[in-house]
């Protein structure tokens, strides 16, 4: 049962004051807040049982090894991968994308296409021109239109026997969008392509099924679903991960080694050099047993009746525009005020204790797209209120009248 | 009057309001008196780097005195930057280079001054101060 007194309560950031103002936390999309439930797992692991994992024989390691493999098993059952060896366990999602574009530097020879779409992030972009520099292989981009949607008619003429990999969002951080990508993968695969699909923006929202979707390669950050920063993840179809070659060199990912040469160990190990983020990762875990427990149906439900509550009342605001107004969208706004730079705006509701993003959000083609310096992002969780939407709108209206 | 004083003057200004929306409009309507930089200046040499929002700045040697004027693109930026030119404009090199900026502290702007603010008041102050040293080497 989805209560949303008894939720917040479990954020106790939620009841602190910035600038003798009640917190209202609406920069979501950036990081999420932290439930007592997954801090607990945090203190738990350094209070009981921290050691290092996977190599120890004594009681602590075997303990933190197990709740570590045990987070991989609730990642797998989330994201309803075949296997747990697909799921690699890495710093963030920039990390898991650099991972899979080192590995495909091998596969990529001059002229293959990497087609990438233009909502993405700065992160989902700067690699793949690594890669194609460093392959000769040639970077695509599929177009966006006014509403903030990819113009898949263009993507049909991108697509060829070229296309080796596509990747795009599943959700624009910048607009929140949700892109079609069942389309995207079905049009990829059929020239054998592979799609990597950037889901930092959608798993706060919604619960991804990568076997039904026929993903090839999906990755995700636990700081953007009530986890910790620093770790996250890649999931990757056990064919292809056994494609890639190892992303870094040292202990943990070979099997045997000798000066003559070194067998790398089995999947997941193989991409997992060093000890990793331990503790982050058990905590990563308890984060997805949280959000499973509220339910992803509920969150979705109660998120776009916010949405709704949101768009309707910024709009009635004279002067503000929304970019980004897909009908298939997520609780992310980005908007402006006519004539009015959106830092002043987040800086006059940061002195009311609103806490949203501005500014180009990582995104700039985005912005170039529109012509603007960038936007005032307002991205909503499943604990905010419609009373804190109340206070955004008030405080955005105040924003007008001291910066007009 | 020497930098101190205007520094001194500015925090007396400040010390009259009792909250931050009487301390963001007064630098709303500075950002307004802010000496505009000429339109031909506006060019990525004389952008500083750092900010969230755009800001030019321009330096002129008139008898021995730096001269500056800018602009930005935000409304509070340019209060921020008013506030700074104030401070500088019409000061030899020397002093310039010399002068302690405390007074930001002052004024209730410390926030402004956190790296994460991104609105680059660190790079303002610096890019001034880089101003000064460079015609400060021109006059020796």
């Amino acid at each position: 049962m989805f209560n949303i007194e008894t939720i917040r309560k479990d954020f106790s950031i939620l009841s602190r004051k910035v600038h003798g103002k009640p917190l209202v936390y609406l920069d979501n999309g950036a990081t999420s807040q932290t439930p007592i439930q997954v801090i607990d797992a945090i203190v738990d692991y350094y209070s009981n049982y921290n050691a290092n994992i996977h190599r120890g024989v004594h009681t602590l390691s075997q303990e933190a090894t197990d709740k570590y493999e045990e987070a991989r098993h609730k990642i797998q059952a989330h994201f309803n991968a075949k296997h747990a060896h697909e799921i690699i366990m890495t710093s963030g999602t920039t990390e898991s994308i650099n991972l899979v574009a080192h590995g495909f530097a091998s596969l990529l020879k001059k002229d293959d296409e990497i087609i990438v779409s233009a909502l993405e992030h700065h992160s989902n972009i700067v690699p793949w021109q690594m890669l194609c520099e460093k392959t000769g292989a040639k970077l695509r981009v599929i177009p966006m239109n006014e509403t903030g949607e990819l113009v898949m008619e263009e993507f049909d003429k991108l697509v060829s026997n070229k296309t080796k990999l596509v990747f795009v969002n599943h959700i624009s951080n910048a607009l929140g969008t949700i892109n079609p990508i069942e389309d995207i993968i079905e049009k990829a695969h059929q020239v054998n392509a592979a799609v990597l699909v950037d889901g930092a923006q959608a798993c706060p929202h919604l619960k991804p099924d990568v076997q039904a979707l026929d993903i090839d390669f999906y990755v995700a950050s636990a700081h953007k679903m009530c986890g910790p920063t620093g770790v996250g993840m890649l999931y990757g179809k056990e064919e292809w991960l056994n494609k890639l070659p190892p992303y870094q060199g040292g202990g943990e990912m070979i099997a045997e080694v000798s000066f003559e040469k070194t067998t790398y160990a089995n999947l997941p190990h193989k991409f997992e050099a060093g000890t990793p983020n331990i503790c982050g990762g058990i905590a990563f875990g308890a984060a997805i047993d949280y959000l499973n427990a509220i339910g992803f149906d509920e969150i979705s439900t109660y998120e776009h009746d916010l949405l709704d509550y949101a768009t309707k009342k910024l709009l009635e605001i004279e002067g503000l525009k929304i970019y980004g107004t897909s009908k298939n969208k997520t609780s992310v706004i980005s908007f402006n005020l006519d004539g009015i730079h959106p830092y002043d705006v987040g800086t006059i509701l940061d002195k009311m204790g609103i806490a949203v993003r501005t500014g180009h959000h990582c995104a700039q083609p985005i912005m170039n797209f529109y012509k603007i310096p960038g936007t005032v992002r307002a991205s909503f969780a499943f604990y905010n209120t419609k009373e804190e939407i109340d206070i955004l709108v008030e405080g955005v209206k105040k924003a007008k009248m001291m910066l007009s | 009057m020497n930098i101190q004083d205007i520094q001194n003057e500015i925090i007396d200004e400040f010390s009259m309001f009792e909250d931050w929306e009487e301390r963001y409009q007064y630098m709303i309507d500075l950002g307004k008196t802010l000496p505009l930089i000429d339109e031909q200046f506006k060019t990525e040499d004389n952008t500083i780097k750092g900010c969230q929002s755009k800001v030019w700045v321009h330096a002129d040697l008139i008898n021995e005195k730096i001269v500056f004027t800018a602009d930005s693109d935000a409304i509070i930026t340019k209060g921020i930057i008013a506030i700074l030119i104030r401070v500088f404009s019409n000061q030899s090199p020397k002093d310039i280079i010399e002068a302690n900026t405390g007074f930001i502290d002052d004024i209730g702007l410390k926030e402004h001054l956190s790296p994460t603010r991104a609105n680059g008041l660190v790079s303002m102050i610096k890019q001034l101060k880089m101003y000064a040293i460079a015609y400060q080497t021109q006059l020796q």
